[in-house]
């Protein structure tokens, strides 16, 4: 209670900082819009978002909602063009100070969030006044309907949270193709030196052959038989170049015995437990097998492991991924480009690795990839709520009531001055009062009927988000 | 003469197959190149042998083994000869799991050596087995740091790996250059150091020991 009240002070007590900071603020905006001082602008900003940050941080200690920062991602720095020089508008600069500083500025003025935040230092004051009684009498409530206000004009708008959710995906698709390219060029380089290279002195042999056929058969001979030999060891190479892009036992039986084939292939005592409803997308399965393999290889070459343990589950719709080994640990993913390698095919699908490995042993990685299984596994899709469910079912029962009986048909009856009034209510009214009784009908059936039509409507739109927004960044032809 | 079932999808291979079979004397009885076409064939005819692609249409998975294993487990001991682009222990093991012989996995390579090919069919289609040296290769290499097998001596291991692939004494004494005396004495060495009861049939032999690497 004591430290309610001391939060509640505190409150108070910014309010003196927030009217200094309101007149600072007020003060740098005239002069830089009024007098062209637009210098004063970005401080002025920078000032405001610090004391909204601060006030979002405190908020958050205070009651548990949580509100996160609105504004725009920031702008990246400046690139030189072929020339060398920086592109600004329409003009160019030799150095990229002015370019960025138009940048920054144009962030800041186009963020509906500065604007927001002004707002709500100005609104602020009178906020409080109207919410001391609740703050002085119940703080603990004070403090949550404070929170909700500051959560209406500080929270991000869905603009900005859909840049955000941009930038990061630019970003991990930017990894995602670099790390493609990278791979597209090993294959390049294993196909060049290795098999092409093969299948040229094939070439050559036949070639020899070909001259020496009727001259000297005997040693034709010995050159065929080199020729076969090598087209043996062309195909062992080529196999070798197959299983570095898909594993041949991926395609054909899918994750788990893939993985269990490379169980039984390493030289550790490997025990393997999938536990997948059904075969996950290809693209992850191919993410998860290399991570596998290369983990297992790790664990065997320099974790010196005897036996390893390999877990895949999915749980709802995140796939889980684990592999211990008894080795005696001291992994360190900054230091091996295995691990990273890992981590980047992982980040196409969101996914994240936690590695625990201490000095001795053992070492354990578990890998994650939220939302990599389609979401109907789970079977969590939203279903309506029953109350949701009863009431359409009820408005469509009822709203023909009001809509056409007591409302269109009584509205005929006295318009035509029909004399009966049957069950019609609106009829038994007293005059003055009739029309506006009839027309009430109406509103409300039409009400009913556009209620029963918007509410299991909103609900698919609902569900069907959820079918199509997992976050998953490749696509099926 | 024996009877031989092929199936395989590439127009190329499946001819080449036929022509080189019925070349050692071989009737071949059906040339198939599906899955189901497969199956229907191997129960239906009962071939002496045959060749089975493990990729076949229409999914491009391993159909032609499931199909083979599927087989035989209806016809149980029906040799199958199962040829593929890569080897797997896997395979190997699904193959051998049911302990009745008469089963083959090699790798498509093998087929450029017409006669060390056509021996394998041969061992096949008498009840043998014809495992290729590069899953008999994994099979060591996955075992090889269990204790048994690491006291074998290099020319044991040469042995042990030639009797793996499913060659006779004989075989094997011709490929290492030893005499049929001294191959027998490191089998005998091999089953003594491997716990394994000693036996006389070849083909039980072989399985015996693919049983054991395959425990591991």
């Amino acid at each position: 209670m004591l430290r309610r009240y001391g939060r509640v002070l505190t409150l108070l007590g910014l309010s003196v900082v927030q009217l200094a900071v309101t007149l600072v603020a007020a003060t740098c905006l005239l002069l830089s819009f009024a007098l062209g001082m637009v210098f004063l602008y970005p401080p002025q900003v920078r000032l405001v978002r610090g004391l909204a940050q601060d006030v979002r941080r405190r908020v958050a200690t205070w009651t548990g909602i949580s509100i996160d920062p609105p504004y725009l991602p920031e702008p990246p720095p400046p690139q030189p063009g072929p020339d060398g020089m920086y592109l600004s508008e329409r003009t160019l600069y030799r150095t990229p100070r002015i370019p960025a500083w138009n940048a920054r500025w144009k962030w800041m003025m186009t963020d509906p969030a500065s604007w927001r935040d002004s707002l709500w230092l100005l609104l602020d004051p009178l906020i409080k006044i109207c919410l001391l009684p609740l703050l002085l009498v119940l703080p603990g409530r004070g403090l949550r309907v404070y929170a909700l206000w500051c959560e209406l004009l500080l929270s991000p708008t869905t603009t900005s949270r859909l840049a955000r959710q941009l930038t990061r995906l630019n970003r991990v698709r930017n990894l995602a193709a670099d790390s493609q390219a990278a791979e597209m060029r090993r294959i390049e380089r294993d196909l060049h030196d290795g098999t092409q290279a093969r299948l040229v002195a094939i070439g050559m042999t036949l070639g020899a052959v070909e001259e020496l056929i009727d001259r000297d058969p005997a040693s034709a001979r010995a050159l065929l038989a080199k020729a076969r030999e090598a087209s043996a060891d062309t195909l062992t190479e080529l196999r070798r170049v197959i299983r570095g892009i898909h594993p041949p036992v991926l395609a054909e039986r899918g994750l788990a015995d893939a993985v269990r084939a490379l169980a039984m292939d390493s030289p550790l005592g490997v025990s393997v437990e999938v536990d997948l409803p059904h075969r996950p997308e290809p693209p992850v399965e191919a993410a998860v097998y290399f991570a596998v393999s290369e983990l297992l290889a790790n664990a065997a070459r320099h974790g010196d492991a005897r036996t390893a343990t390999i877990d895949i589950r999915g749980d709802d719709a995140d796939l889980r991924v684990s592999v211990t080994d008894d080795g005696f640990g001291g992994a360190d993913p900054s230091r091996g480009s295995g691990l990273t390698g890992i981590e980047r095919r992982l980040a196409a699908f969101d996914g994240l690795m936690a590695i625990t490995s201490p000095p001795g042993g053992p070492t354990s990685v578990t890998m994650v990839l939220p939302r990599a299984l389609p979401q109907h596994w789970a079977g969590n899709l939203p279903t309506m709520p029953r109350w949701k469910a009863a009431l359409v079912a009820l408005l469509w029962l009822t709203a023909w009531c009001p809509l056409f009986p007591q409302g269109i048909v009584a509205a005929i009856f006295k318009i035509i001055d029909f004399g009966h009034r049957s069950w019609f209510l609106a009829l038994y009214l007293p005059g003055p009062w009739q029309w506006p009784a009839i027309l009430f009908m109406i509103v409300l059936g039409v009400a009913m009927y556009v209620l029963a039509i918007t509410i299991p409507a909103a609900h698919a739109r609902e569900r069907w988000m959820v079918q199509t927004a997992p976050p998953r960044l490749w696509f099926r032809p | 003469m024996s009877r031989v079932l092929i199936a395989e999808d590439l127009y190329l291979l499946r001819d080449g197959l036929v022509h080189l079979l019925q070349a050692h004397g071989f009737t071949v009885v059906a040339a198939v190149e599906s899955g189901p076409e497969l199956l229907d064939g191997l129960v239906e005819l009962r071939p002496d042998v045959s060749i089975v692609d493990v990729r076949l249409p229409p999914t491009f998975t391993d159909e032609g083994l499931q199909a083979a294993l599927a087989a035989r487990r209806q016809v149980p001991g029906l040799p199958v000869l199962v040829l593929s682009q890569h080897v797997e222990q896997l395979y190997a093991r699904e193959l051998l799991a049911d302990g009745s012989g008469g089963i083959g996995y090699l790798l498509k390579d093998r087929v450029l050596n017409a006669e060390q090919f056509v021996d394998a069919v041969r061992r096949v289609a008498g009840g043998g087995t014809a495992m290729d040296p590069e899953v008999i290769a994994k099979l060591l290499a996955s075992n090889a740091r269990h204790e048994p097998l690491a006291a074998l001596t290099p020319r044991e291991r040469e042995v042990l790996e030639a009797m793996a692939e499913g060659r006779s004494n004989a075989a094997i004494s011709q490929r290492l250059y030893l005499s049929e005396s001294a191959v027998a004495k490191h089998t005998a060495g091999i089953f003594a150091k491997l716990g394994l009861a000693p036996s006389d049939d070849d083909n039980r032999r072989v399985l015996a020991v693919l049983a054991y690497l395959n425990s591991r």
